[in-house]
């Protein structure tokens, strides 16, 4: 209830919101990684990270982790039952401390029953992004899911928060103004059933100039498309190939945090300098916070809002409003057009004719538009072959420029790219 | 089934002559880029590749393998559900007589809490994987493994 007025609050203080991505599958631990994102020194907020056989909803495999003490990547809140949950969160969570569910499911009715029964009323996630990327699970039928969670989230009451993920399609290489588009896109899915809080996520991509041009998209494009909404931006680190010294993790961290302050964005969710290697500890956690929080420095840029990523984002959001009059049918027909594609998606219900390429300023765009409304819009600029050590050095580029500036030599063997 | 499996860069081609290898993640894991990756690499030491994508369960895993007797099976997996998902769908693929022999290998980020302790490699090789490629290796020690296969590309691959 309490998460847009906590963020909306900071932000008028001049403080940007941080927040890691963490869960533990036993209370206890659960808690104790809340405790410490609360007491860490930045302005925080909580995440609750569920496993990955939640997601997929094999609850059998969650309950025999547990009784045999296998170790889970997350907190699995459909097996823990509600007073558990709640009294995890009792004492922790609150106006001054919001927490957050993220979990990546196509099929998230049960998370977000469980979740509503523990008393938590924010998270994240979409038709599409929570789709295509991660599950096998028809278009069609996760829109039909996503439709009935936010039914879900309205009727329990008060104000429910709701996230995009659609800014992070796949992590990367998928060029700035398609993320946009699938952001704006879920949010108004989630305007035009009845959420009103929302926010609106985009994650740091491989130029600077390019991810401002990007952010400045997304707000123009919500400003127009959701009148009566309260929204605000979310800004992820770079979700790709993280570098794997602990100084080009935290000099890609700063850089997120200073794109987050460049663009007037109110929260960042931030990656950890163990990112590259396992899932993080709470004191890693912790330290990638408190980093985040201090690199949060600097102004406003000036970008113009008419730029190439808002004219091409603008292009993709309009042909699939075209599409249908109802916006989930009409997400589902763009995809079977190609109208949305999204580069190297291995999901059924995406064409995968459309191809991403990074050019010599690190600018990400396109190397073949497939059936995307871009024509006349996007230069498309055709690579050669691609190859897996062409695909491993787009994918290790981040990586390893932050790698290789952290220390001041070139690191040829970086990303394992097939040698 | 088999109209969900789509390899990447447009459907499974296949050439008179060549084999074929699966590539593939297991149930819970939904990470793709290591099996697009994946797919190239495979695909350029001469073999056709399917590539089963994210989420696959382990009945869609068998069926796949039973019907198209690949000459290799690659599960890959990052998410740290690895070793233990790997386990329990090496053991069930093991059970069918036609897939004793057939080269089944696992690799990736297979833990929660970083690289395989040697006594989990060994519990994963002796539920019947031929070989364990740990994410720290880098992709030499699967690629070798793969030249060697009888239905691999004659030609050098170095510096590909």
């Amino acid at each position: 209830m309490n998460f847009e007025a906590f963020v909306a609050r900071q932000h008028a203080a001049g403080r940007l919101v941080v927040q890691p991505r963490m869960g533990f599958a036993d209370p206890g631990v659960m808690r104790d990684g809340l405790a410490a994102t609360k007491r860490a020194d930045a302005t925080t907020v909580g995440t609750i990270t569920l496993d990955s056989y939640t997601r997929v909803c094999d609850t059998d495999s969650v309950d025999h982790a547990l009784r045999n003490g296998i170790p889970l990547n997350g907190y699995p809140i459909v097996n823990h039952p509600p007073a558990v949950t709640r009294r995890m969160l009792d004492g922790i969570e609150g106006p001054d401390f919001p927490v957050q569910v993220r979990h990546g499911s196509a099929r998230p009715a049960d998370i977000f029953r469980a979740m509503i029964a523990a008393g938590l009323h924010a998270t994240e996630g979409g038709p599409v992004s929570y789709c295509l990327p991660y599950s096998r699970t028809p278009l069609d039928e996760a829109v039909r899911n996503w439709e009935h969670c936010c039914e879900l989230l309205v009727e329990a009451g008060g104000r429910p928060h709701l996230e995009t993920f659609g800014g992070c399609m796949l992590g990367q290489l998928c060029p700035p103004s398609e993320l946009v588009a699938i952001s704006v896109l879920e949010a108004l899915f989630f305007y035009r059933k009845g959420l009103r809080s929302i926010s609106v996520s985009y994650a740091q991509q491989t130029n600077l100039g390019q991810d401002q041009e990007a952010v400045a998209a997304l707000r123009r494009l919500c400003a127009e498309l959701l009148p009566e909404a309260t929204w605000h931006v979310v800004i992820y680190a770079y979700m790709g190939m993280y570098p794997r010294t602990p100084e080009g993790a935290m000099s890609l961290l700063g850089n997120a945090a200073r794109l987050a302050v460049s663009t007037g964005s109110e929260r960042l969710i931030v990656k950890t300098a163990a990112e590259a290697h396992r899932i993080p500890t709470v004191p890693e956690n912790v330290s990638a916070l408190e980093h985040a929080g201090a690199s949060a420095t600097g102004r406003l840029a000036t970008v113009e809002s008419d730029n190439q990523v808002y004219r091409e984002a603008c292009a993709l959001v309009d042909a699939v409003l075209n599409s249908h009059a109802d916006l989930g049918r009409a997400i589902v027909v763009a995809f079977k057009r190609g109208l949305l594609d999204v580069p190297y998606c291995l999901h059924p219900d995406n064409a995968g004719q459309a191809r991403s390429r990074l050019d010599a300023e690190g600018r990400l765009g396109w190397s073949e538009l497939g059936s995307l409304p871009l024509r006349g819009v996007a230069e498309h600029a055709p690579g050669g072959r691609i190859t897996s050590s062409t695909l491993m050095s787009a994918l290790s580029y981040v990586q390893h420029t932050h790698d290789t500036r952290a220390l001041d030599h070139p690191m040829t063997a970086i990303g394992g790219d097939s040698r | 089934m088999s109209e969900e499996v789509r390899a990447y860069g447009g459907g499974v081609v296949t050439e008179p002559g060549r084999s074929t290898v699966i590539v593939s993640s297991m149930a819970s894991d939904s990470h793709t880029w290591n099996l697009v990756y994946l797919e190239l690499l495979v695909g350029e030491l001469g073999f056709d590749v399917v590539n089963l994508g994210a989420c696959v369960p382990d009945e869609l895993l068998e069926s796949e393998t039973l019907s198209r007797r690949p000459e290799m099976l690659v599960l890959s997996s990052v998410n740290g559900h690895g070793y233990q998902d790997g386990l329990r769908v090496v053991q069930r693929l093991r059970s069918f007589p036609e897939l004793r022999s057939l080269p089944i290998v696992i690799g990736g980020k297979l833990g929660t809490g970083g690289p395989l302790s040697e006594e989990q490699t060994a519990e994963l090789l002796f539920a019947g994987f031929d070989a364990v490629f740990d994410d720290q290796q880098g992709a030499a020690a699967f690629r070798r493994f793969a030249a060697a296969l009888p239905g691999a590309a004659t030609v050098s691959v170095e510096g590909a």
